[in-house]
């Protein structure tokens, strides 16, 4: 499979080094990796969801709970949260890690896949929501502990979107 | 059955659970008996109670969680009774008070009206302990043991369709918010 092995590696050792102890997800073709590495953690708390939204909710309960959280979707997972993001995360300032991969933009060749592209950026930029690319495997922790960083500093959710340069390994 | 007396009847039961509530009546009428630091009421968010009190319960397995929500936000989350199922944290019970209604924006009446049956669907959705409840004490016994148990429930609480004559609760809910997170993590066990 050419979804990068290496870079959901770097990611998931990121996401640990930040204390990530839940990580809520809905699967798709670039988080394969970075599920299974979740399943095979026995430290690592993960949760399957039926979709997206519930996401913000586990995410919730956790951060009262005093457990930092990660949720993993596709942007369209990202569209589909919109209420929860809203209601729940804005509206009582959780901090929401979301690492969203950035399905529909420059060399996306699946046809379905290219309008939730179109608008992941301006929906994040409408509400605010902090985001930032990860491009490659060099500079990607960093921007995690930074991102990290944020969400628990402002209170409030922070998008990373995982491009195709760094989750796919073709594209290199 | 008014869900008013059935949370009457359960109010000391919750004193040492994280209680995660909906919005609208449920809140308030909770709320009128005597609001707790470990009370949350999400007053918005429809459907998600139940995904933030999985949340806690997966975060803190050594605390008991009780979910109190209602016909028309399970409706709206239905697939998370699939997510519940699939890990069916044992500290976890998930209340439901049916009244058949979106009550506090107006009555409307839930496809809970017209046949479809809550426990069922959670039966069906892999939990295996669920069941229908008609009477406050039948509601409250099954509250006690779900609580008590080791095990996650589901109970569904048929109720009427009527609520307090307002749902204004002097807390702000930044104020609810960051109260509970402390009281969770105080008695982080």
């Amino acid at each position: 499979m050419p979804v990068s092995e290496t870079s959901s590696k770097v990611i998931y050792d990121a996401l640990k080094a930040t204390d990530v102890g839940v990580i809520s997800a809905l699967p798709e073709t670039w988080l394969v990796h970075l599920i299974r590495m979740a399943d095979d953690d026995p430290a690592m708390t993960l949760v399957r969801l039926a979709k997206e939204e519930e996401g913000v909710g586990v995410s919730t309960g956790a951060h009262f709970a005093g457990v930092r959280s990660a949720m993993l979707m596709q942007n369209h997972g990202f569209l589909q949260s919109i209420n929860g993001i809203v209601s729940c995360s804005l509206l009582y300032k959780i901090p929401l890690l979301m690492l969203i991969s950035d399905r529909g933009h420059l060399g996306e060749p699946d046809p379905w896949q290219t309008e939730g592209g179109r608008y992941t950026r301006h929906v994040l930029d409408a509400l605010r929501i902090v985001h930032s690319e990860l491009r490659d495997q060099d500079t990607a922790p960093h921007q995690i502990a930074e991102a990290m960083t944020l969400a628990h500093s402002s209170l409030s959710p922070v998008a990373l979107l995982l491009t195709r340069d760094l989750m796919w390994e073709s594209s290199r | 059955m008014k869900r008013i007396d059935c949370l009457d009847a359960i109010y000391e039961d919750l004193r040492d659970c994280a209680v995660v509530t909906i919005m609208g009546a449920v809140a308030a009428e909770l709320y009128s008996l005597g609001h707790r630091a470990n009370f949350f009421y999400l007053e918005h968010a429809m459907g998600l109670a139940s995904s933030v009190g999985l949340g806690i319960a997966l975060a803190q397995p050594e605390r008991r969680v009780v979910v109190i929500d209602g016909d028309g936000s399970v409706l709206m989350n239905m697939g998370g009774l699939t997510t519940l199922a699939r890990y069916a944290p044992g500290n976890l019970t998930h209340i439901v008070f049916d009244n058949e209604s979106l009550l506090s924006v107006g009555g409307f009446p839930t496809a809970t009206s017209t046949g479809s049956d809550l426990a069922a669907i959670a039966r069906g959705a892999g939990i295996a302990n669920t069941g229908t409840y008609t009477t406050v004490d039948d509601v409250a016994s099954a509250t006690r043991s779900a609580i008590a148990s080791n095990e996650m429930n589901n109970l569904v609480a048929k109720v009427e369709a009527i609520g307090p004559a307002g749902f204004h609760m002097d807390l702000e809910l930044l104020e609810n918010r960051f109260e509970f997170a402390r009281a969770l993590r105080a008695e982080k066990a």
